[in-house]
C-alpha cells in the first residue's frame, strides 16, 4: 500500500516536471535582464521585470490586445458550447436518417489545412464588411472548435444512461428539462473540458486574427506578440516574447482553475455524486 | 418502457425535425467558415493562374482551367519526390507523436484521477504546455534547441538540431508531444471522472488486480472519449505546420509536411497547385479518419441507438439508477 | 496620456474613413491631380485617409513622422498598419490583400527583392519618376525599386553587408584588416597563435537555409569575380568564379575556419556568437554595430571591433548584396495622390535623417553618408556607403521566391556536403535558366 502511495506521488512529480520544465525556462528567460538574455544559468540573476514592462510599453497596446483576446475567446466559447451542446444532444439522443453522414460532415471540416482557408475567407469577409470586427475572429474560432465539441460532447452524452432521461420525461419533464437536470450534471466534466479546449483554441488562434484585422486596437494578444521586435532591424526580443508568453498563459490557467470550481459545483448542484 | 423514438412514424418525423433544428446552427457556422472556403479551394485546384509573363513584363491575368493537371503535376518529376517525402514525414510525425501522446496523456489522466492532494496544482500545470500559444512555444523550443541552447548544455554535446537529419525530426516530435499530450490527458481525465466509483468497488471485491481493472473496466469505459481525443489529435497532427516551420525552418526536407508544401506553393503564387496539395491532404485525412472510426469506434457516434445500447449492456452498468435523484 | 490620444486618433481616423467611404465625392474622382507631366506613368488620383503597411515600427519613428504628416494634413491622415515581425509574414499579408483586391493597405513598405513580383502582378502602381529627385539617392538602391526600367517604388532604407572584425586581436597579432579572402585566412591563423584567441572561430555569416543564405552565397560568388545573373538577366552560376566563391564557404566549413554551428546561424545567432567573442570576422548588417557596442554587459566586444568592406578576390573589395526597404503604392488603394505625397515626405532629407538617428537604419540619400555630424554618431557610415555603392542586387525575378529557394537549396546542399559544389551549381544553373526565362 505504501509503495502505491510513493508511486502515485512519483507520478505526480513526473507530470509536474514534464509540463513545467520547459515553462520554467520560459519564465527564467522572461525574468532575465535583456543584457543577460543569452545566459544559461538556471536562475535569473539578477531578477528583472524589464521584459514585462516592455510588453506593456505604451506603443504596443498589449493590455488592449489581451482584452480583445478575452472577448473573442470568451464569446466564441459560450457560443460554441451552446451550439455544440444542441448538436451533440441531437446526435446522441435522437433517431434520424443520415446520422452517420452528418457526423462525417461535421468532422470533415476539421480535415482541411487551416492556412488554405485564409484567402477565401478574407475575400468573403471583405465582401461582407467584416474586416476589423470581432465576429471575423469569433466565427472562425467557433468553427475550428465546433467539430471537436460536437463529437466529444456526443461521446459523453452517449455514456449517460438514457433510461433516466426517458423516465424523467415520462414523469412530466420536458426534453429540455430532462436534459438540463439529468444529463448535463452527469456530463459536467466533459462539458467543462470541452469549454477549456474551445477557449484555449480560440485564445491561441493566430492566422485568422492576423489576416482579418488591420486595426491595432482590434488585434489579439497572439497577433501583438508576433509584432514584437527589438529596437533595431533583425534584433529579436526573445525576452519580451517570453514575457508576453507568460502573461498570455498564466491568466488563462488561473481563469480555468477558478471556473473549474464554479462550473463543476454549479453543474453538479443537482447532487448526483 | 418505450422510448419516445420508438413510438412510430410520427414520433420519428418529429425527432428528425428537432434534430434538424438542433443541428442547423452548427452547419451554418461550419458552412460559412469552412464549407465555402473549402469549395473555393477545390475549384481553385482545377485552375492555374499567373504562370506566364507578357512582352511588357506583366503577369498574364486570369484563371486558366487545367483539369487535373495540378494533381498529376505533383506526382511527376522532382515534385513527386518532394511530395512523397512530405507525405512520409506527415505520416511519420502523426504515428509517432500521437502514439506518444496517448501513452503519456492516459498516464497523466490516471495519475491525476487518483490524486487527492495536489490535484488542483497538477491540473493547472498540465494546462500550461497546451495553453502557451503555438507561436510562442515554437520560439521557446527554438531557443532551447539552438546550438548554444539549454538542450545541448544538458546533454553536454553540441547537436545542431535545426539542421537536416533525424535530430530535427526528434526536436519537432519532442516539442509537439510536450504541447499536446495534455490535450489527451484532459479529455481522458474527464472520461474517467464520469465512471462511477462503485464499478471499481465491485471489481475490487471480486479481487481484480489494478492492471486488470485498467484493462477490463477503465479502458473500455473511457474508450469513446479516448477515441475522440485520438481522432482529433490525428486530424491535427496530419495538418502539422507551425511547429516544424518555426522551429526547424521552411523547405527543410527532414521535417517538411504536406501542409508546409501547400503553404510553400501558395507563397510562391502557385495557388492552383497549393489548393491541390491541400485537397490531397484532405482526402488522405478523410481516409485515415474513416478507417480509424471503422476500426476503433464504430459505436462512438452516429450508429443507431440500439447498437449503442447493446454495446453498453455488454459492459458493466455505468450508473446504478437508485442513486440518481431526478430533481 | 499618449496612449489615449493615439486611441482617440485611430477612432477618429476610422470614423473619417467611414465617412469618406460613403460620400467619396470630393475632388478625387475624374479630374485628378495633373502632376507628373512628362512621365508615362498614369496619374495617381484621390486624396484622403491612407494607411502605411509595414513591419514593426521599431523605434516609433514611423509613428512620429506620421504624426508630423497628420498634423500638416488633417484631411489626408495616415494610419500605420503593423504587420508581423518576419519578412515572410509581411509579404504574405500584402499578397493576401492584393489577391482579394482589398484597399486596406495604401502604402506598402516592401523588401527590395519583392519589387519585380509586385510590379509584374500589377499589385503596385508605376510611380512618376520625375517627381522624385532620384539623382540624390544611392544608385543601387534606386535600381531595386525599378522593374523593366519603370519606377514602382522609392527607396527608404538601404542595407549592405559589412565585415566586422576584432580590432583588438588584429592589433595584437600585428595584422591589417584583410582586403581579400586569402588575407582573412592568414590573418586568422596569426590571431589564433595568440594564447587568448586559440579557440576563436575565424569567420561567421548567415548560413541557415533562409534568405540570409542567398545573401551570403551571392556575396561570395560576386566577391570571387563571378555573378548570379549577367547583364541581360541570364543565370551564370555554373562558372569557375562562382565555384570559387562557393568553395570559399564550403572549405571554410570543412577546415573549421567557419565554426560548425554557423550552419544554424541567422542574423541573431551570429550576432550572439560575435558578441560573446567567439568570432574574429563576421559578415553582418550595420544593425549589429549599436548592439555589439552596448556596455551593459551583453556584449563582450564593445569597443573592441571595427568594420571593413567585405573581402574580395584581390582585384578589388568584396561585393555586398543589397538589402533595404522601398515604399510602393498598392494598386487597389484609394487616395493614391495622397500616398504619393506621403512617400515624398517620408523620403525627404529631413525624414531620412531623423530615421537614421532614431533607428540607425541606413538612409538612401547619398549626402547623409557624408554628413560629418552623422558620421560621428555612426562611425561605420563611410564603409557602409562604399559597401552599398559597390553592392549588387539579388536577381530581379517575378518568381523571386522560387529563385531564392533554388539558390538556398544548392548552397545548403554544398555547405552540408550533401552535394559537391560543382554538381550543386550545375543543377542550380539549370533551375535558374528555367525560372529566369
Amino acid at each position: 500500500m505504501n509503495s502505491r502511495v510513493v508511486l502515485r506521488y512519483a507520478g505526480l512529480a513526473a507530470i509536474l516536471v514534464y509540463c513545467l520544465a520547459p515553462f520554467y525556462w520560459m519564465l527564467a528567460s522572461a525574468f532575465r535582464r535583456p543584457s543577460d538574455q543569452f545566459s544559461l544559468s538556471p536562475i535569473p540573476n539578477p531578477v528583472s521585470a524589464t521584459n514585462f514592462t516592455a510588453v506593456f510599453g505604451t506603443d504596443v497596446g498589449f493590455g488592449r490586445a489581451l482584452l480583445n483576446s478575452l472577448v473573442v475567446a470568451g464569446i466564441a466559447t459560450v457560443l460554441t458550447l451552446l451550439i455544440g451542446l444542441s448538436a451533440a444532444y441531437a446526435m446522441a439522443r435522437l433517431r434520424f436518417r443520415f446520422k452517420n453522414a452528418v457526423a462525417a460532415l461535421i468532422i470533415a471540416t476539421s480535415m482541411f489545412p487551416g492556412i488554405s482557408l485564409v484567402v477565401p475567407l478574407l475575400k468573403l469577409f471583405t465582401d461582407i464588411d467584416w474586416i476589423n470586427t470581432y465576429q471575423a475572429m469569433i466565427v472562425p474560432s467557433m468553427s475550428f472548435a465546433l467539430p471537436l465539441a460536437v463529437w466529444n460532447l456526443n461521446a459523453f452524452f452517449r455514456q449517460m444512461p438514457g433510461e433516466l432521461e426517458e423516465a424523467a420525461m415520462i414523469d412530466g419533464c420536458t426534453r429540455l428539462q430532462a436534459f438540463r437536470r439529468i444529463i448535463l450534471p452527469l456530463a459536467a466534466p466533459g462539458v467543462f473540458t470541452t469549454a477549456i479546449i474551445t477557449f484555449i483554441t480560440a485564445w491561441n488562434e493566430f492566422i485568422i486574427a492576423l489576416s482579418m484585422v488591420n486595426d491595432k486596437t482590434m488585434q489579439t494578444a497572439t497577433v501583438a506578440i508576433s509584432r514584437f521586435t527589438g529596437a533595431y532591424g533583425f534584433d529579436q526580443p526573445f525576452g519580451t516574447q517570453m514575457a508576453a508568453g507568460v502573461i498570455v498563459t498564466v491568466p488563462l490557467v488561473v481563469l480555468v482553475l477558478v471556473f473549474q470550481r464554479r462550473i463543476i459545483t454549479g453543474l453538479t448542484a443537482g447532487g448526483v455524486k | 418502457m418505450t422510448t419516445p423514438a420508438r413510438r412510430g412514424g410520427r414520433a420519428a418525423g418529429e425527432a428528425g425535425r428537432l434534430a434538424a433544428l438542433l443541428l442547423s446552427p452548427t452547419f451554418i457556422v461550419l458552412g460559412l467558415v469552412v464549407g465555402y472556403p473549402l469549395v473555393a479551394a477545390l475549384r481553385e485546384s482545377l485552375y492555374r493562374s499567373g504562370q506566364t509573363v507578357d512582352a511588357d513584363g506583366f503577369v498574364v491575368q486570369g484563371d486558366q482551367f487545367v483539369g487535373v493537371d495540378n494533381y498529376t503535376g505533383m506526382f511527376s518529376g522532382p515534385a513527386a519526390a518532394r511530395f512523397w517525402n512530405a507525405f512520409g514525414n506527415t505520416t511519420f510525425f502523426t504515428v509517432t507523436t500521437v502514439a506518444a501522446e496517448v501513452v503519456i496523456g492516459v498516464a497523466m489522466a490516471l495519475v491525476m484521477h487518483q490524486a487527492l492532494r495536489w490535484r488542483g496544482l497538477v491540473r493547472a500545470s498540465i494546462l500550461v504546455p497546451w495553453a502557451i500559444p503555438t507561436a510562442v512555444s515554437a520560439i521557446l523550443w527554438q531557443w532551447i534547441f539552438q546550438a548554444d541552447g539549454v538542450a545541448n548544455a544538458l546533454i553536454g554535446n553540441q547537436i545542431l538540431w535545426t539542421t537536416e537529419g533525424w535530430h530535427a525530426k526528434f526536436a519537432v516530435m519532442i516539442a509537439d508531444v510536450w504541447k499536446t499530450a495534455p490535450f489527451v490527458g484532459l479529455l481522458v481525465l474527464a472520461g474517467l471522472q464520469v465512471i462511477p466509483r462503485d464499478v471499481y468497488e465491485a471489481a475490487r471485491v471480486d479481487g481484480a488486480s489494478p492492471a486488470r481493472q485498467f484493462w477490463s473496466i477503465t479502458l473500455p469505459l473511457v474508450r469513446p472519449v479516448l477515441v475522440v481525443a485520438v481522432l482529433f489529435r490525428v486530424l491535427d497532427s496530419l495538418r502539422m505546420f507551425d511547429l516544424p516551420f518555426v522551429l526547424i525552418g521552411n523547405r527543410k526536407e527532414s521535417v517538411e509536411t504536406l501542409t508546409m508544401l501547400a503553404w510553400d506553393e501558395a507563397s510562391n503564387l502557385r495557388f492552383g497547385p497549393a489548393a491541390a496539395y491541400a485537397t490531397i491532404l484532405f482526402v488522405y485525412i478523410a481516409v485515415v479518419a474513416f478507417v480509424f472510426v471503422k476500426l476503433l469506434g464504430a459505436d462512438v457516434i452516429g450508429e443507431a441507438r440500439d447498437r449503442g445500447r447493446q454495446a453498453r449492456e455488454r459492459r458493466p452498468k455505468p450508473l446504478p439508477q437508485a442513486e440518481v435523484v431526478p430533481a | 496620456m499618449a496612449q489615449r490620444t493615439t486611441l482617440r486618433l485611430t477612432a477618429l481616423a476610422s470614423a473619417v474613413l467611414l465617412v469618406t467611404a460613403c460620400g467619396s465625392g470630393g475632388s478625387g474622382g475624374s479630374g485628378g491631380t495633373t502632376g507628373g507631366g512628362g512621365g508615362a506613368a498614369p496619374a495617381l488620383e484621390g486624396r484622403g485617409e491612407i494607411t502605411l503597411a509595414t513591419g514593426k515600427d521599431t523605434s516609433n519613428n514611423m509613428q512620429k513622422l506620421s504624426d508630423e504628416w497628420n498634423a500638416a494634413h488633417p484631411n489626408e491622415k495616415v494610419r500605420l498598419v503593423e504587420l508581423p515581425d518576419s519578412a515572410d509574414g509581411q509579404r504574405q499579408q500584402m499578397i493576401q490583400n492584393a489577391q482579394v483586391k482589398s484597399d486596406a493597405y495604401t502604402v506598402l513598405n516592401m523588401d527590395v527583392v519583392w519589387t519585380a513580383e509586385f510590379a509584374a502582378n500589377r499589385w503596385v502602381v508605376e510611380l512618376p519618376r520625375d517627381q522624385f529627385d532620384l539623382n540624390n539617392f544611392l544608385k543601387p538602391a534606386v535600381a531595386t525599386a525599378e522593374y523593366r526600367d519603370k519606377l514602382y517604388a522609392v527607396p527608404v532604407y538601404s542595407d549592405g553587408g559589412l565585415l566586422y572584425y576584432r580590432k583588438d586581436l588584429l592589433e595584437k597579432a600585428g595584422v591589417q584588416p584583410p582586403k581579400t579572402w586569402d588575407e582573412l585566412t592568414s590573418a586568422c591563423q596569426k590571431v589564433k597563435a595568440l594564447p587568448e584567441a586559440a579557440s576563436i572561430g575565424c569567420y561567421g555569416g548567415q548560413f541557415d537555409k533562409y534568405e540570409g543564405l542567398t545573401v551570403n552565397f551571392d556575396e561570395s560568388v560576386n566577391s570571387a569575380g563571378g555573378s548570379i545573373v549577367d547583364g541581360s538577366g541570364k543565370p551564370t552560376v555554373d562558372t569557375p568564379q562562382a565555384k570559387a566563391g562557393l568553395d570559399k564557404l564550403v572549405n571554410g566549413f570543412a577546415s573549421g575556419q567557419i565554426p560548425q554551428k554557423a550552419i544554424t546561424f541567422k542574423e541573431e545567432d551570429g550576432r550572439r556568437a560575435f558578441q560573446a567573442g567567439e568570432l574574429l570576422f563576421m559578415r553582418q548588417w550595420p544593425y549589429q554595430w549599436a548592439l555589439a557596442s552596448k556596455t551593459d554587459g551583453s556584449s563582450q566586444v564593445a569597443g573592441k571591433f571595427d568594420v571593413a568592406p567585405l573581402p574580395g578576390n584581390g582585384s578589388g573589395p568584396g561585393v555586398s548584396s543589397l538589402g533595404g526597404h522601398n515604399f510602393a503604392i498598392s494598386a487597389f488603394a484609394k487616395n493614391k495622390a495622397t500616398a504619393l505625397d506621403f512617400i515624398k515626405f517620408f523620403t525627404s532629407e529631413a525624414a531620412e535623417r531623423s530615421n537614421l538617428l532614431a533607428t540607425s537604419q541606413a538612409p538612401t540619400r547619398t549626402n547623409l553618408y557624408d554628413d560629418a555630424e552623422l558620421n560621428k554618431q555612426f562611425p561605420y557610415l563611410k564603409t557602409l556607403k562604399e559597401s552599398i555603392l559597390s553592392a549588387k542586387p539579388r536577381p530581379k525575378a517575378v518568381r523571386y521566391g522560387d529563385v531564392t529557394s533554388a539558390i538556398q537549396e544548392a548552397a545548403y546542399a554544398a555547405l552540408t556536403k550533401n552535394k559537391d559544389s560543382a554538381t550543386a551549381l550545375k543543377e542550380l544553373q539549370a533551375k535558374l535558366q528555367d525560372l529566369l526565362k
